[in-house]
Order: structure tokens, then sequence, then C-alpha cells
């Protein structure tokens, strides 16, 4: 193909952005929620130590929307830079999320501005927290629009082709589609978690770095709480994906699972390398896969045996797969232990190496983000809109495609380790002891 | 009117508030640049900061609606735009990241790279620049269809005088647009030396402003004679333009109704803005794209405008909220306020 260049690139440079972005989408969806419940906490317990907390957390927070709003911008001109084919027949059909996304962004970002600048003009807190519920609605609808034009690409539905063209059009209804509802909540859900997770491990360094202050312990139990919630709620839901892939993007999970011959009763393979078309040192679980797949310990699963060669994604999406949900499970008993270990008084969860285990659960739960982003589009190759159009037919046949990719990668690379630098200043300069101190003698040294 | 002509209504009038609002934030990037170079830093950083940082993320998403819409309203535009502006378009993104980063890194987090301050300023110039290539683009001539694909034609794009006048019209509006407003709002803060230095830069903006847009409907007159007699045609409106800007320049000459000065200017580029589009139709890039030919089905275009409407019925409360708190609220403007963000 003369084309194949172009491709290459156009994908490259996507995946670079997407994977840039996701980062800072995530913490852009979930943090707002974390302040909102750190505000609401500090409100009903009338404890400063939790407004701070919110303080302190949306003024970092402003450093990452600001990369999240830049990339966002830049992945969504690339689309259509980079994909104009694929963009020209989803204007026709899938264009009312991505507009109606913008309006929840507009709204976002409105209120996020005021809720930044007016943290002293209201005597009344619980005003001021009513700006956030803007912010925290527009940030999470935004995922919800752009994660149901996704949806969209696994599973098109809502038109018809006739002759090659586009007919009886239902913008609602490919809107609503197959993959719309488990994808939908498990991006929103999961943004949640890894925020909170991302949160708990900056208090579990502070704690580890020397500073015993309560203000890190209660942000510790705090989001350590919060996260234990939705890292079981993105457990259920993942559940319920795999049960929307085996009817209806069957490949897909044959793919991720290395199921290859359609049967009953069929094992899940965990870890394990694909050697020669063989699998080894893999763990299996006797029917867990028929379970997963349909609840059902003996029903039957589609396997790879079924599609065509050139209609199957890659075989290392597994390696995504057992990432993400290693990762994620993980998460899951490391909060419920820490949680349990704080009532029931173990000592363990305060010791440093399990603190060690929580900061590393940070950048941990963003590694299982990205696994799991990649897992969902290199598992919907090689469709770029499954069953319609195939990727090398929807991008750019304009050269230059490679110097945009060192133009951006250059610029993700500043943007990068300009937030990590900010941020790091930011809180180094005037770390939350300083900051406490600072606030009582200005109320002339009252509570706290 | 027919659905397409409310789908472009609609964008049309998004990019002119992105025309506006753009125009003073990379305008007062520059001006800010230059005062650093001038050493006269405190008197613009000052109001940059009081009035740009609250509300630079909302100017950035008229321009996401704005491209967002069209593919929505107008998918070809996606095929026959996207394949010709991924250089011109991907620079802009490069630049638009580093202003908005610099709002972040600089104004929230702590303070003073001054080279940083240079790019945010110089971004501030090249963005107009490389996003009026658009514009350029769209009046034919540039694009040829080679196996069926749209190519960009840079050769005759570079040496072509009609571009590098449109990129001097665009750099020069954003600076007069932009220090208008300034003096405007140097005055409201009751700063008196940043009111008579943005004061002179408009003034010394006006004339090649209005030149370079006469000079570009010279230069379409043989670019592109379709569209010059479609703007002879409603040549009244042009005037009514230039009147106002008289007005503008009149009222900034003799110091007074600062205010009344920035409305005429909203006026004059409003009325040129949308005449020129008017005379544009139906092409969306000649001759390839038509308003027609490209437009979405019926389904999506009704359900796009419905979204729409109710979209503005939860913005306009909202941008009316942070005018109210920013923009036109005496004590913030002044710096009375000691409202430290979060």
């Amino acid at each position: 193909m003369m084309n194949e260049e172009s491709v290459f690139f156009s994908r490259v440079l996507t995946e670079l952005t997407l994977s840039f972005h996701i980062i800072y989408a995530t913490i852009g969806v979930g943090v707002p929620l974390m302040i909102m419940i750190a505000q609401w906490v500090g409100i009903k317990k009338n404890d400063e130590h939790y407004i701070l907390l919110a303080r302190r957390w949306a003024r970092g927070f402003v450093i990452t929307v600001a990369v999240g709003v830049v990339t966002g911008t830049a992945i969504g001109m690339q689309l259509s830079l980079l994909w104009p084919n694929f963009m020209e027949l989803a204007g026709n059909i899938i264009a009312l999320p991505l507009f109606m996304e913008t309006f929840a962004f507009f709204f976002e970002a409105i209120f996020l501005g005021i809720y930044l600048y007016t943290w002293d003009r209201f005597e009344n807190q619980k005003k001021h927290l009513l700006l956030l519920i803007p912010v925290a609605i527009g940030a999470s609808f935004s995922a919800v629009f752009i994660t149901i034009v996704n949806a969209f690409m696994n599973a098109p539905q809502g038109f018809d082709v006739l002759n090659g063209e586009l007919v009886n059009i239902s913008p609602l209804l490919a809107m609503f589609n197959p993959a719309m509802p488990t994808k939908v909540a498990h991006v929103v859900v999961t943004a949640y978690m890894t925020s909170a997770f991302v949160l708990a491990a900056i208090a579990a360094f502070r704690l580890l770095k020397g500073s015993n202050h309560i203000y890190h312990k209660k942000a510790l139990f705090l989001t350590m709480k919060v996260g234990l919630v939705f890292s079981i709620a993105t457990a259920i839901i993942g559940d319920f994906s795999g049960k929307y892939l085996a009817q209806y993007q069957p490949e897909k999970l044959a793919a991720a699972e290395w199921h290859f011959e359609t049967e009953k009763n069929a094992p899940l393979i965990l870890y394990g390398i694909l050697d020669d078309g063989e699998v080894k040192y893999a763990i299996e679980i006797p029917f867990a896969l028929s379970i997963l797949a349909h609840f059902d310990p003996t029903a039957e699963v589609i396997g790879l045996d079924q599609f065509p060669e050139d209609e199957t994604p890659p075989l290392y999406i597994h390696y995504l797969f057992d990432i993400m949900v290693t990762i994620g499970m993980s998460m899951v008993v490391l909060s419920g232990l820490y949680w349990l270990g704080i009532k029931l008084k173990w000592t363990f969860v305060n010791s440093r190496w399990y603190r060690w285990l929580i900061v590393l659960g940070g950048p941990a739960s963003i590694l299982a983000i990205e696994a799991g982003w990649w897992l969902a589009e290199v598992g919907r190759q090689p469709w770029i809109l499954r069953g319609i159009m195939r990727v090398e037919d929807a991008a750019t046949t304009s050269s230059h495609v490679d110097i945009m990719l060192i133009l951006f990668a250059g610029l993700y690379l500043v943007l990068g380790v300009g937030s990590i630098v900010v941020l790091s200043r930011m809180f180094r300069k005037n770390p939350v002891e300083q900051e406490i101190e600072d606030r009582n003698a200005e109320k002339g040294g009252d509570i706290l | 009117m027919t659905l397409e002509i409310i789908g472009i209504f609609v964008l049309w009038t998004f990019l002119f508030g992105y025309l506006i609002v753009a125009s003073i934030d990379f305008g007062a990037g520059f001006f800010n640049a230059y005062s650093l170079l001038t050493g006269r830093q405190r008197i613009l950083t000052n109001i940059i900061q009081r009035y740009l940082s609250p509300v630079w993320e909302v100017t950035n998403v008229f321009l996401v609606f704005f491209f967002v819409g069209i593919i929505g309203f107008f998918p070809k535009t996606a095929f026959y735009y996207g394949t010709t502006l991924l250089v011109p378009a991907s620079i802009a993104l490069i630049l638009l990241a580093i202003r908005g980063s610099y709002y972040a890194f600089e104004t929230y987090g702590s303070r003073g790279h001054k080279g940083y301050s240079f790019m945010y300023g110089l971004a501030g110039l090249f963005i107009p620049a490389a996003l009026s290539i658009v514009l350029t683009i769209s009046e034919g001539g540039f694009v040829n269809m080679i196996n069926e694909s749209p190519t960009l034609d840079y050769n005759a794009l570079f040496t072509s005088p009609l571009t590098w006048s449109i990129v001097v019209l665009s750099l020069t509006s954003v600076l007069y647009i932009s220090s208008v407003f300034l003096t405007w709002y140097a005055n409201k803060a009751g700063d008196l030396d940043a009111t008579a230095l943005m004061r002179k830069y408009a003034l010394i903006w006006a004339l090649p402003t209005i030149i370079t847009a006469g000079g570009i409907m010279v230069e379409l007159r043989s670019h592109n004679p379709e569209h010059y007699e479609n703007m002879l045609n409603i040549w009244w409106a042009f005037a009514l333009s230039l009147l106002l800007f008289i007005g503008t320049v009149w009222l900034l000459w003799s110091k007074r109704s600062y205010g009344l000065a920035f409305v005429l200017l909203g006026g004059q580029f409003l009325i040129a803005f949308f005449a020129y589009g008017f005379a544009h139709l139906p092409y969306l890039l000649y001759p390839h794209l038509t308003i027609y030919d490209s437009f979405t089905n019926e389904a999506m275009a009704i359900a796009l405008i419905v979204a729409f409407i109710a979209g503005l019925a939860l913005l306009i409360p909202s941008l009316y909220l942070l005018l109210r708190l920013f923009l036109f609220n005496k004590d913030y403007v002044r710096g009375k306020k000691e409202d430290n963000h979060a």
C-alpha cells in the first residue's frame, strides 16, 4: 500500500497523544470528586484539616487540568488531522456526543475558574462547595460523552449502509450502543479509583518522608477508603465488561484471554507467555472464562478459530489484560487490608513497608489505566470502526506525519517534565505544616 | 432559513467569539513580553493575571467548539481540511499548548522564567498567523486533488501575496483588539500608566489594521472574483464597519468612553466578519466544498441544534456569572479583593 507510512505514524502519534492525555484526563475526572468529598467532610466535621486538604488538592489540580486541557485540544483536532476519513464517517453518525462534550467541558472550565479564584470570597464554606458541583459534573460528563464515542467505535449502530451510502441515521441509537454502559461505567469509576490512589500515594509518601502530621494521616485514610469503594466497583463492572465482550466483540475477549478454540467449560488463562503458538507457564482457572463470559460455568465461549486471521487482534493484548487485572485486584486487597487494619488496629498497616506499597499503588493505578486503554484500542484492531472501516483506510494521505510526531513528542516531554517540576516545587515550598501555621497566625491563633 | 445556514451561522458566531476573546488573550501576552523587554513589566503583568488567568480555559473552548462543531454539521470538512491542514494546525496546537501551560505553570506555580514569558508572548502571534492560513486556503487555489485526495500546494500558498496579507491582518487585528480592550480594562482598574500605554498601542495599531483589511479586498478581486463580487454587493456592511472603526479611533484619540470604544470595535469586527462570511457562502472551500454538499444528515443536524440550544441555556447564565465576578466586579478589577486563588 502507498500510504503505509502515514498510517503507521498516524497510529504512533495518536497512541502517544492518548497515552499522555489519559493520565491527565483521569486525574481531571477523578480529583474534582475527591476535592468535593474532602471539603464536604471538612464542613460536616468542622475540621479545618479537610478543608485545607481540599484547597491544596485544588491547587495541584489546576496544573494537571491545564495539561489535560491542552492535550485534550490536541487529540480533538488530531482526530480530524490524522483520521480524516474516519471523522467524515463518524461526523455523520456520532458527532452528537462529541459536540456535547465541548459543552460539558465549557461548563466545567467556567466553574473551575470561579471556584479557584473565590476561596476567600464566601463566609460560608458551603456556598463555595456548591461551585464545585458543576466542576465535578462537567468533568465526569466529559468522560461519559467521549467514552460513548469510543464505545461506538467498538459496537457501531444507529445507521445502515446502502450502496455505500449512510441511511437511517439515528444519533441517539448510535450513542446508546451495546458497548456504552459497561465502557462508560468502567472509565468513570476507574478514574475515581485512580485519583484516590494517586492522592493516597502522595499522603503516604509525605508520612514516609518524615512528616508525622495528623493531616497526612487523615488524607491517607480518606483516600484509601474512597479508593476501596471504587476499586470494588471497578472489579464488578469489569466482570460485566467481559459479558459485553463475549456477546458483541468475542474476538477481542478471545484474543485477550488466549482462547483459541470455541468450547464449553472454558478455563481462564492468567499470565503465561506465548511460545510458537503454545501457551506456557500460565495459570489456568477451570470454568472461569465461561463464568466471566456468560455467568455460567458450562457455557460455550467463542474462540479465535471463528475469525479470519486478518480480523484477529494481536495476541499480545493478553499481557495488557494481565497487567490491568493484576493491578486492579491488588489495589482492592491493599486498600481493603488498610481499611480493616485501621478499624481493627493492626499495626502493620502503619509500617513503613506497607506505606511504600501504597506509594507504589499510585503509579501502578495509572499503569493499569494505560494498559486498559491499550487493551481496548489494540483489541479492536484491525478496525477503527468495528466491522465497517479498517484503520489503514481511515488515515490521512498527507505526508509529514513523522515530523509532527517528533514535534508533539517534544511538546509532551516539556509538559510532562514541566508539570512534575511545578507541582513538586509548589508543595515543597509551602509544606502543609507551614500553611497551617500561617493560617493560624492570620486568624489570631484560634482553633487547629 | 435552511438547516445548513443555521449550522454555519452557529459555527461562525462561535468563531467570532473566539476571534475576540483569543485576540485579547494573544495580544496581552505579546504586550506583556514586550514590556518585559523594555522593563515595564509591572504595568501589565498584574492586569493580565487578574483578567486572563481565570478565563483562558474558556477561551480555548471556543476554538474546540468550532472545530468539533464543524465536523458535526459538515462532516466532509474533516476529509478536505483534515487532510490539508495537518502541518499548520499541528503547529498552532503546539503553540496553544505552550500558552496554556504558561498560565498554569507560571501564574499558579512559581514565578518567573523569562524565556517562557517570551515564548508565551511570541506564541500569541504565531497562533493567529497559523490559524489564519485556514481562511486563505478556503479562498481556493491552494488545494489540488491528487489521486482523489486533497493536497496542499505549499509553494503556491507561501508565494501568494494573499497569504501574507491575511497573516498580517491577523497580527494587526490581534494587537489592535487587544490594546483597545486593555485600555478600557486598565482604565476601569484605575491604573493610569497602563491606560496611557495601552491607548498608545491601540492608536498605533489602528491604521495598519484597516489598511491590511482593505488590501485583502483588493487582492481577492484577482484571486477569487466571485467572492469579491459578493462582497461588493454588500458594500454597505463594510462601509458601516468602517464608520464604527472611525468611531473607536475618535473616542480613543479624545480620551473618552473607553468602554464604548471597545463596544464599537466589537461591532466593527462583527459586521465585517459576518459580511465576509456571508459573501463566502455557499463555499466552505472554493471550489470543492459547499455547505450544501458537505452537510450532515437531517437527523444529526436537528440533534445538534437541539443540543446546542440546551447547551446555551446552561452556558449563558454561567458565562454571565464568570464575567460578573471577574470582569465587571469593580473591587476585583481594581485588585482590592484579596482573592488568592485556591
